[in-house]
């Protein structure tokens, strides 16, 4: 680590290029800052004590990696460089303002400057970020923002992108967020083995919430920007698991996320239209992500503990079983949504269940299911219900029902999902 | 370490009967014997009736002085603890005592600056 040091705390920028080093491109630097942004970032709060003091020291040291590293070459470890480099930074920072003399200040000036940064506890604080980031005593979209903030290295803006919020709302709500971590000293720890349970939902929810937003996005109008959030989303779910390998709600949720996006390939067609799971190709489901969400599952179930996640997960792996749409195993979807609604019974798991009794017990019997469910809000609601109306033969009661779901929906690709039926229901009159 | 403020607040009107009422209050005297123990323990109390507050108002350097409570309500302040912790984890914990105690919403709300140790 000594060369991390040296680089570190050596005055100027650059040198002499030695023709032997290869080249560092820019994008292997951007590579490095998506995947030990937040690592680093976690252990400099964890030195530092304070969030914003130790993402400015991290941002100062990824400046200087892009100064030095393009001629010096990378460094044999680069998240010990950053964060031996932004250590360093926040000293000398916190030097200056030793007129504060804060406690925290004094802390950090124990650490002597050519004192390696370990980096064993790393996984710990990165955990703690994630708990911290998804404290309880935030709300939600602030949870989000932080998340993707400070374990992502997102920029305010890209995550205001990705949210369509506006930019300066985003940084309002960041702020915010940091400032009643700070205020109301909500702390950087793990939570007790007694509270997991309670303080893990959150953080599953956070992550879930964030794909979605980027899975909800694909198809017309569907921001690039947006779509980047289902990478990030499993990045933070594989992290999750790394770090918390015997929970098996992390599994679960990991896997599910696998196994939707293995049908990325074949749900968008070229000109942006969604094509319903029965309708694709399924010879272009990446094999990969499919093996690795179906192993997951497998693990997961085997631990016996069932949850919400690792259900859904299971559903999708039967999905992801079957080489064609009608050679699905509804009956075991059936099982898995009924064993879903006794851990955790809510209209939304019903309306699942209704769809997979259709496939078992024909369209009557899930639509009896489904007209006393309190979703009038809910656009799928409406949409499962047209579609069973008119498998019923009942075009006269489908087709309000189409345009139900049409009102209750913005989003372009699904609402072209619900045009194209409507339009196939009700063929323009002969004139 | 830090102060946080415990706010305890109460529907308007219906008293708990004798026996609810004498069971939050032994339970309230246990928590604040623990509280005092483990040294998380500043101050707190129970108030009156919101219909027993008065309202003072400034006005062109004269002060007004009228029947309370500042503000109407569903819900009001029925008393509070500032308890002593090192974190807001520690503080909550300590809430949600008073919470399943009193079968009352509690907020809590940092103090700003620092407690001495």
């Amino acid at each position: 680590m000594a060369d991390a040091s040296d680089a570190a705390t050596a005055g100027h920028a650059g040198g002499p290029a030695v023709p032997a080093v290869p080249a560092v491109s820019a994008v292997e630097i951007e590579r490095v800052f998506r995947e030990e942004y937040g690592r680093s970032v976690a252990v400099l709060v964890r030195l530092v004590g304070d969030i914003d003091l130790a993402e400015e020291a991290v941002q100062d040291a990824f400046e200087k990696a892009v100064e030095r590293w393009p001629s010096v070459g990378l460094p044999p470890s680069p998240a010990g460089w950053i964060i031996t480099t932004a250590r360093n930074r926040a000293i000398d920072r916190q030097r200056r303002e030793a007129s504060r003399g804060s406690r925290q200040a004094q802390a950090l000036l124990l650490y002597t400057q050519d004192d390696p940064v370990e980096e064993g506890p790393v996984h710990d604080d990165r955990l703690r970020l994630i708990f911290t980031c998804c404290h309880p005593a935030l709300a939600e979209p602030a949870q989000v923002a932080l998340t993707l903030r400070l374990l992502g290295g997102l920029s305010t803006a890209e995550i205001a992108r990705a949210l369509l919020v506006s930019e300066p709302t985003m940084a309002q709500r960041i702020a915010r967020a940091k400032a009643k971590i700070r205020d109301a000293g909500i702390p950087y720890r793990l939570p007790a083995d007694t509270d997991l349970p309670e303080r893990l939902r959150p953080v599953l929810a956070v992550v879930y919430l964030i794909y979605n937003e980027g899975y909800l996005s694909a198809g017309f109008g569907g921001e690039p920007s947006r779509e980047q959030l289902c990478a990030e989303a499993i990045r933070l779910g594989r992290l999750l698991v790394e770090l918390m390998p015997d929970e098996p709600e992390a599994l679960g949720l990991l896997a599910l996320m696998l196994l939707i996006q293995s049908r990325r390939p074949a749900r968008v067609t070229p000109d942006g239209a969604l094509v319903l799971l029965a309708d694709q190709d399924r010879s272009r489901w990446d094999r990969e992500l499919v093996a690795q969400g179906q192993a997951l599952v497998r693990r997961c179930l085997r631990r016996g503990r069932p949850g919400p996640y690792q259900i859904q997960a299971a559903v999708n792996a039967v999905h992801s079983d079957a080489p064609t749409a009608a050679a699905t195993d509804w009956r075991q979807i059936v099982q898995l949504y009924d064993q879903q609604m006794a851990l955790a019974p809510t209209p939304v798991v019903a309306l699942h269940r209704a769809v997979a009794v259709a496939e078992t017990d024909g369209p009557a019997a899930a639509l009896a299911l489904v007209e006393p469910l309190a979703l009038d809000g809910y656009y799928l609601w409406h949409a499962v219900r047209a579609d069973l109306l008119q498998r019923l033969d009942r075009p006269d009661e489908a087709v309000p029902a189409y345009k139900a779901a049409l009102a209750r929906t913005r989003n372009p690709a699904e609402r072209d999902q619900l045009e194209r039926k409507l339009r196939a229901l009700s063929p323009p009159q002969a004139h | 370490m830090k102060q946080y403020l415990l706010s305890i607040y109460q529907p308007e009107g219906g008293v708990p009967e004798p026996e609810v009422l004498a069971r939050v209050m032994a339970e309230l005297v246990d928590l604040r014997q623990e509280l005092e123990s483990t040294g998380a323990w500043v101050f707190g109390a129970g108030l009156h009736d919101p219909s027993t507050a008065t309202v003072l108002r400034p006005q062109g350097g004269q002060v007004l002085v009228t029947d309370g409570p500042f503000a109407e309500g569903k819900e009001f302040l029925g008393g509070f603890t500032i308890v002593r912790a090192a974190d807001l984890d520690a503080a909550l914990s300590w809430g949600r005592r008073y919470a399943l105690a009193t079968g009352l919403p509690v907020e809590v709300r940092p103090f700003q600056g620092k407690a001495e140790d």
